[in-house]
């Protein structure tokens, strides 16, 4: 890490460790599966084994005999709710093919492991056993899995329609006829981005308490804000009745953003049966309904004149939705059109978009969430483009950035980057990667048989969801405005705790955000306190997603804290007989300017607001609430190199170097970004050589467990070499951008950039991810120049 | 309800009588029977480590063993590693090298870490991402994890040697 600037006056910028870990490392913390409430009743789901199947009967006698059971319920049990499971994103003027979908299934089955039956009792194992004895006659109907053919369909997945198509929706900018038309050079290639899981290591779970009108619920999610509101609305109570609280969260990746049919449950059967209630995922549950990402399937088009000048970009995305649209499904795609020509300056960008229904675990969100899918047909797209003009892949990039005298820069299709320096960071990445030296040593190996690559990724993003008047109704139709909250309150002793309306869970939020407060109150980060995921605690928030939680919570939080610095300084004034104006903060109180050992601590301050004392026509107490609404996202950006080798008789490929230099605006805590650039590589890193959702042609999910879906081990990973550089945002006043995306925005495009370029010799030109070994001793057995790419899981 | 037998062990140096199923696992007998909640469990196929303890002084991951199967026995969770004021080497490295994000793997991890080095004092860094090969982390991408491990090992050796 070598980041020049100038060492931190204050506790922002600074590595401070964590203050969540005391409780983490000791076992002390607190997971929803931790939480047991007097006279708690168990549940377990019984779940379709069919892909596609009309529910002939479900026999529950059985089940409901067993010792210990209390309930067995079905479908047509829950016929009281106010509705369906929300789909949040109606995109204005676009229609959107939107099915009921209902937390058990109605009729039909849609998906393996849609849930058919729930089973409800005294233990852990005795509502497994029952589940075992639910007997679901079905009556199969036709799957369609793949989703070219669902396109084009019949069968259907939900008849109704008449298509499997979900909606299509474009953004164009420029004329991208017209720009191809200028070109010298046109690419095309068809990008798969294959289906993924979030694999958080804690499966989900609920602990669901209705007692006497109101509701609890203890979720394992990233979201308790949206949760409260649902669960309010499908239950029929209002939202002061209903308390929503993420304890302790064990890794979200996206999968925990959502409104899940199981929250739903056990808040109605807690309501049901006047007991609480609790579900705990198992993994295979995990691996079959909690919702998946990715899974596009894209015709890519770039052009560009002979000198590399890009003309032109043009992308149609077949976006595999499963089974249902869940809270945000439609939007996912949409995210990475926003961003579709990078970090470049590409005057013609268009992106079609057209979603399709096949019988699988319904995707949303995950950990990038349309951003690493377009990145992947930027990057990989970009290298091919330079290969075919016979262009160094470092060059064509340096040729198309957006000057940084451009900013904010306006792309074609209307999004206004707020910073950036693409240069400045490509500079620092050659600064720890001397290509010419690896040119050599590559050309060395290959003599020797030995098949190394290198690959590049220079990218941007769009994360620090908020602005309202793009996310609201009003914009592009996400049903929220996503501004962020916060309330601090100094308490009488000068302790402060902090409420945000973000959610973090692994984060390190806590430490940074007290680290903000800290600086600004002249207090230690040690008497901050910092409160989340509690809807009963603190005002409304949005909660945690898109890395926004610092970009947005951050600066509710110091905008909240500023509110409070005024006030203090207003009392200082008058007890020192100063004006406000001259009153400074210092690392220990608020003094007089050149005055520094004249002052008063926030101690005493809180002290005089407390006991009323405060300056004619003030209010006493120390407490004050920001809603904050940014002007604009963040765009985060940076460069990585990946340096692989393929063995060329196995497939196998090795991770020799990942070099990642990343900007995400001024640092409040350079220790957890590096942390976040870190797990977000090794996200990446698994899509790219490891991971894959995989269903056979019936829709039987193979890829059930972690033994046969393969997220990264240690022994895997290389060790990470980052850099950062800093170019502030100018859209907050923290200068902050997310980071929480960003590594595994960036890493599939830099590894599959390396594995072509080691693969080039052998006659492979290009190929898809999964880059498994199979994958790869295929290409290179078939190899007679550009492998043609097959089918939609291949 | 199945019938119940009785379990005798020595958890975190306390001699504990439990009654159980016999095909209860040791994890939801240190969970459910003795609250304590630190050892998690992240998956149904003993792939993840998270609900790994000592068993007489050998990493097993509680998920796979039953709680009759350790009968007799000596076990050590997180929650007997140290305490907030009185931390365990290992649990101070990971907190130090900001070894963890979620924290759910967090446990499991020390606990096969603390394993290693009574086995390898010193090992390489290679040697470090081998021994952890059985217990799975989503946040860090391992790179902390290993560099705690490392310091935990350089700090022990100085103090010992």
């Amino acid at each position: 890490m070598s980041v020049t600037d100038e060492a931190p006056a204050g506790h922002v910028g600074r590595e401070l460790r964590r203050k969540e870990d005391p409780r983490l490392i000791t076992g002390r913390a607190r997971y929803v599966d931790d939480i047991s409430l007097p006279g708690m009743l168990w549940a377990s789901f019984v779940r379709s084994s069919e892909a596609h199947a009309t529910i002939v009967s479900i026999d529950t006698s059985a089940a409901a005999a067993r010792d210990g059971i209390h309930a067995v319920f079905t479908g047509e049990d829950m016929s009281d709710l106010g509705g369906p499971l929300p789909m949040a994103w109606v995109p204005p003027g676009v229609e959107v093919n939107n099915p009921e979908h209902w937390p058990l299934a109605r009729g039909a089955v849609k998906h393996v492991g849609d849930p058919v039956a729930v089973v409800v009792g005294e233990d852990r194992y005795a509502v497994q056993d029952a589940a075992e004895d639910v007997i679901v006659e079905y009556d199969e109907l036709p799957a369609i899995i793949d989703p070219e053919a669902a396109i084009a369909g019949p069968p259907y997945v939900h008849e109704q329609f008449g298509t499997n198509r979900v909606h299509e929706w474009s953004l164009a900018g420029g004329d991208v006829e017209a720009g191809f038309a200028e070109a010298d050079v046109v690419v095309e290639r068809r990008v798969i981005n294959h289906r993924i899981a979030g694999a958080p290591i804690e499966c989900r779970g609920v602990l669901a308490d209705y007692r006497a009108g109101s509701l609890t619920l203890w979720t394992a999610t990233q979201v308790p804000h949206f949760v409260r509101l649902f669960m309010a609305l499908l239950l029929g109570l209002g939202e002061d009745h209903v308390r929503v609280i993420a304890p302790e969260v064990g890794g979200g990746f996206g999968q925990k953003l959502q409104v899940y049919g199981e929250e739903l449950f056990a808040c109605w059967a807690s309501r049901k049966l006047d007991r609480p209630i609790k579900w705990i995922e198992t993994r295979s549950e995990n691996m079959s309904v909690a919702h998946q990402g990715r899974d596009q399937i894209s015709a890519v088009k770039m052009g560009a004149k002979r000198d590399g000048t890009i003309t032109a970009f043009h992308v149609k995305i077949l976006a595999d939705f499963g089974a249902y649209n869940m809270i945000l499904t439609p939007l996912i795609p949409s995210l990475g059109a926003f961003v579709m020509g990078g970090c470049y300056k590409i005057p013609n960008v268009q992106t079609d978009i057209t979603g399709v229904f096949t019988n699988k675990c319904p995707t949303d969100a995950i950990r990038g969430a349309g951003r690493p899918e377009a990145t992947q047909m930027i990057e990989v797209t970009l290298d091919q483009l330079a290969h075919e003009l016979g262009m160094d892949p470092v060059e064509i990039r340096r040729r198309n950035f957006i000057p940084k005298e451009d900013f904010p820069a306006e792309t074609a299709t209307g999004v206004v980057y707020d910073s950036g320096d693409y240069h400045r960071t490509l500079d620092r990445l050659l600064e720890h990667v001397d290509v010419a030296a690896f040119r050599r040593e590559q050309a060395q190996l290959r003599s020797e048989g030995v098949y190394r690559g290198i690959g590049f990724c220079t990218w941007t993003e769009i994360c620090g969801l908020a602005p309202s008047r793009i996310t609201g109704p009003a914009g592009v139709g996400v049903q929220a405005g996503l501004w962020e909250s916060a309330m601090i309150r100094v308490h009488n002793t000068g302790a402060v705790t902090v409420y945000t309306g973000t959610s973090p869970h692994g984060q390190g939020l806590e430490t940074a955000m007290a680290q903000i407060v800290a600086d600004k109150l002249g207090v230690d980060p040690s008497v901050v306190e910092i409160i989340h995921g509690d809807t009963s605690m603190g005002p409304e928030g949005r909660n945690t997603y898109g890395s926004r939680s610092l970009a947005t919570g951050g600066e509710a939080v110091a905008k909240a804290t500023d509110k409070i610095v005024d006030k203090v300084k207003a009392i200082v004034a008058a007890e020192l007989e100063a004006a406000p104006e001259d009153i400074e903060v210092t690392a220990d109180r608020f003094a007089v300017r050149g005055s520094p050992d004249k002052g008063l601590a926030l101690a005493d301050v809180a002290g005089i607001a407390y006991v009323g004392a405060v300056p004619e026509g003030m209010e006493p107490g120390l407490e004050e609430t920001t809603f904050y609404d940014p002007e604009n996202f963040v765009f985060p950006f940076g460069a990585h190199a990946c340096i692989v080798d393929v063995d060329a008789e196995t497939g196998k490929v090795v991770v020799q170097r990942y070099v990642a230099v990343d900007d995400c605006g001024r640092a409040v805590n350079p220790m957890l970004i590096e942390g976040q650039i870190h797990g977000g590589v090794a996200f990446g890193i698994g899509q790219a050589l490891y991971e894959r959702v995989y269903y056979d042609d019936s829709g039987q999910l193979i890829t059930g467990t972690f033994v046969n879906y393969a997220i990264p081990t240690a022994a895997e990973m290389p060790s990470f070499e980052t850099d950062r550089t800093e170019t502030p945002s100018p859209v907050n006043s923290l200068g902050a951008k997310g980071v929480g995306e960003a590594g595994t925005i960036a890493a599939s495009a830099a590894v599959t950039n390396a594995v072509i370029d080691a693969l080039r010799p052998l006659g492979v030109d290009y190929i898809n991810m999964p880059l498994s070994p199979m994958r790869i001793w295929d290409a290179i057995s078939s190899s007679q120049g550009t492998n043609a790419e097959g089918g939609a899981q291949s | 309800m199945s019938s119940t037998v009785n379990v005798r062990l020595s958890v975190n140096g306390v001699e504990r009588t439990l009654e159980v199923e016999p095909r209860v696992l040791l994890v939801h007998a240190l969970r459910d029977n003795l609250g304590l909640t630190g050892t998690h469990v992240g998956c149904d196929t003993s792939n993840c480590g998270a609900c790994t303890v000592h068993l007489d002084g050998e990493p097993v991951k509680s998920c796979t063993v039953l709680a009759v199967q350790a009968d007799g026995a000596e076990v050590t969770t997180i929650e007997g590693m140290g305490t907030e004021d009185n931390l365990h080497p290992m649990q101070e490295a990971f907190w130090n090298n900001h070894g963890l994000q979620c924290g759910y793997c967090t446990p499991g991890m020390i606990m096969s870490a603390a394993a290693l080095l009574a086995e390898n004092p010193d090992p390489t860094e290679a040697e470090v991402r081998h021994a952890l090969e059985g217990n799975l982390c989503r946040c860090t991408g391992y790179h902390n994890i290993v560099k705690s491990v490392l310091d935990a090992a350089s700090k022990s050796s100085g103090v010992s040697a």
